[in-house]
């Protein structure tokens, strides 16, 4: 962001206090982050940067940490990966599933009451979660669900939907009709076309909102902290107890395995809606 | 009538066919969305009504002591119930007492009013040896709730089948002898001390965010595509990740012997010793949840600011305006559905934070959700967390239906 030579002295001055100003407001959004990852390979057991990491000594970082993660004894990161990984799949999955057909139906012309509709199905995301938690609580209680891995499912299959059905809404905002319609002159029946037609190009949509509600249920703690017994153990809730009675570094580990995580998925939604603008033949700029 | 009607290939008037095939489209859209909206009806609009109605149900008392709440109806609560009440009373306890299944009673009792559980609790064990006759004085001896006028009145208030009174509590009111709506005593009244802190807590943090993202909105918007590509992961990396992962982070910035306390404190601004505290109050809740909120707050502003040309700056500037002018009477006013929407979002999100005050907050920090899941989790007061719940629930979707109307809920942008 060049400025051109003929800038005035007090604009030029504006000017880069603006930036240094954004560039602030950046560091504050992301520095964060990057706080765990030096700390995570802390070969001693604090939680502060220690004289002989800021001088860089080679003997101050270990693995230590991350070993105790994987081979720790009685640890309880093992059971909560798989349990996160085995609920936050088939949450996407019922999620997808059901937000992108009632997306589909929302987007038609033809359908009625369409904002009062819209408005239910994305309420779990308005509503706050404690809420939520309580109120689904109580009824798989009621029916024998609660402590089970299908009641935590079924309450974030729930909470990932309103992402799918917005997402999915989003791309078939642009979704050229005649194509389908094409599709139907030519004999196609309704399934057919879907399968073919809509759905290869509504795809980029459907899998960035799959992205969301996956990583929706995979950090959901609230819910989970009601609806879980010692069985249904995740990820997030371990790191929860952790938190609470005291920050080991093992938990940084975990952290930092997190944050690489989010970034593939980052990384994978962020082609995707390109590939979605590109498809859909929008420009920006 | 000439108007000819006009015929299909298959000779059904075209209107009718039309209309024919509507209703098929219509239906069909309707059986799209069927699925999703009976579930969210069953499993999500379902256990929400059944809350509220949890929260005034009143009936386990009322079941459980079906004699003594009809000898009370005439007892006028100016002095010690007489003889028949004391009586009425004994029929209903004695048989859950022998039955063991007094234990919800005791539980249910104490939160009317404290010092019932251990009353009953020896009622219970003494009960059983009561003689036929004489209950007010067996009563009387048994322990000193039996002889307080308090105590009985606190029964008595409980008798209705459907109660208000957690809602009362839930604004720090209650209910007096006379059934009267008073305030609660000082020391118990916190939760109005708590709903003003949640408001000011999630006034704040929209607040900051606002102003912290405007900027950055802007300059996401101006600037060409590669660059603002490369920003817009600064801003999206936050978003998704793990909401536990950014709370330790600050856990760890803000600790004591943290690197912020150290900049402070290399900064001169405050003595080794003297290192202020960040944490476990309400500056940690502040900072923590600003920092996560603000990304709900960039992408709406990005979105709207992205659709106002840059030509319009620039004729405002041609037309004699200065950059402040131009920005205020031009841009400015333009982005305000995108600042409409953003602070929308931002205080809606804020108002039930529950995880961050949880582990930031610590007591002077924590906002109303913390105290729904004290009362779900620790003293089990579930009528009380579900009123609370409920009075939440109603605030948020009030600024929901605010958000609907101004902003439109298919305008949500995620990314």
């Amino acid at each position: 962001m060049a400025l051109p030579k003929y800038t005035p002295l007090h604009y030029r001055i504006w000017h880069y206090s603006y930036l240094t100003i954004c560039g602030l407001v950046f560091l504050f959004l992301v520095a964060p982050l990057f706080v765990i990852l030096p700390l995570s390979f802390n070969a001693e057991p604090f939680l502060h940067f220690s004289d002989k990491m800021l001088a860089l000594d080679p003997e101050a970082f270990s693995l230590r940490w991350y070993k105790e993660m994987i081979f720790g004894t009685k640890n309880p990161w093992g059971l909560a990966a798989k349990n996160s990984f085995i609920i936050a799949i088939f949450a996407t999955i019922g999620s997808t599933i059901l937000g992108t057909l009632a997306a589909i139906g929302l987007s038609s012309r033809y359908m009625p009451y369409k904002a009062a509709f819209m408005a239910l199905l994305i309420s779990p995301m308005i509503v706050p979660l404690i809420i939520s938690g309580t109120a689904i609580f109580f009824f798989m209680a009621k029916v024998g669900l609660a402590a089970t891995h299908t009641g935590i499912v079924l309450s974030h299959i729930i909470l990932g939907t309103p992402f799918v059905v917005i997402t999915v809404t989003a791309t078939l905002s642009g979704f050229d009709h005649s194509v389908t319609k094409a599709a139907a002159s030519l004999g196609s029946n309704p399934v057919n076309t879907f399968m073919k037609i809509t759905l290869p190009l509504i795809m980029p949509g459907v899998i960035s909102g799959a992205l969301f509600a996956f990583v929706t249920s995979f950090d959901e703690v609230v819910v989970v902290l009601f609806l879980a017994g010692l069985e249904n153990t995740t990820i997030p809730i371990q790191m929860w107890v952790g938190l609470r009675e005291q920050i080991s570094p093992t938990i940084l580990a975990v952290a930092t395995c997190l944050i690489i995580l989010s970034t593939l998925i980052l990384v994978t939604a962020e082609l995707l809606r390109r590939r979605s603008e590109r498809l859909r033949g929008i420009k920006r700029n | 009538m000439s108007t000819k009607i006009i015929l299909s290939s298959d000779g059904i008037p075209l209107e009718q066919s039309l209309k024919k095939s509507e209703r098929k489209n219509k239906i069909r859209a309707l059986l799209l969305v069927a699925p999703l909206f009976l579930f969210i009806l069953i499993i999500y609009v379902f256990p929400l009504g059944d809350m509220l109605f949890r929260s005034v149900d009143n009936r386990m008392i009322t079941e459980m002591l079906p004699n003594t709440f009809s000898a009370l109806e005439k007892w006028d609560a100016k002095e010690l119930p007489s003889e028949e009440i004391y009586e009425a009373f004994y029929n209903d306890f004695y048989p859950l007492a022998k039955a063991k299944k007094s234990g919800k009673l005791f539980q249910r009792l104490n939160y009317e009013k404290s010092g019932f559980s251990s009353g009953l609790k020896k009622t219970n064990k003494l009960i059983l040896d009561f003689k036929k006759e004489n209950y007010k004085e067996q009563f009387m001896n048994t322990h000193e709730i039996w002889r307080s006028l308090d105590y009985w009145i606190a029964i008595k208030n409980t008798s209705p089948k459907w109660t208000y009174v957690k809602y009362l509590k839930g604004i720090d009111l209650t209910l007096d002898q006379q059934k009267k709506i008073v305030q609660v005593e000082d020391e118990k009244s916190i939760h109005v001390t708590l709903w003003l802190r949640t408001l000011k807590v999630a006034f704040w943090v929209t607040v900051s965010c606002f102003l912290l993202s405007y900027p950055i909105a802007y300059l996401l918007s101006t600037i060409p595509m590669k660059y603002s590509n490369l920003l817009m992961i600064c801003v999206l990396l936050p978003f998704w990740t793990s909401l536990l992962v950014r709370t330790s982070s600050w856990m760890i910035l803000l600790q004591q012997e943290g690197p912020i306390n150290n900049l402070i404190v290399w900064l001169g601004l405050a003595a080794d010793d003297n290192r202020p505290e960040l944490m476990h109050n309400m500056i940690g809740t502040f900072i923590t949840m600003s920092q996560i909120l603000l990304p709900f707050m960039v992408l709406p502003l990005y979105s709207v600011m992205k659709t106002i040309p840059p030509s319009l700056m620039r004729a405002g500037k041609s037309l004699g305006g200065t950059p402040l002018i131009s920005f205020v009477k031009i841009y400015f006013p333009l982005t305000i559905p995108g600042i409409g929407a953003g602070c929308l979002l931002v205080f809606i999100l804020a108002i039930g934070y529950y995880i961050t005050p949880a582990l930031v907050g610590g007591a002077s920090g924590s906002l109303i959700s913390n105290m729904i899941a004290y009362h779900m989790k620790s003293s089990l007061d579930w009528a009380f967390a579900a009123a609370l719940g409920t009075m939440l629930l109603v605030a948020v979707l009030t600024i929901y239906w605010i958000y609907h109307k101004l902003v439109g809920i298919d305008n949500i942008k995620l990314g």
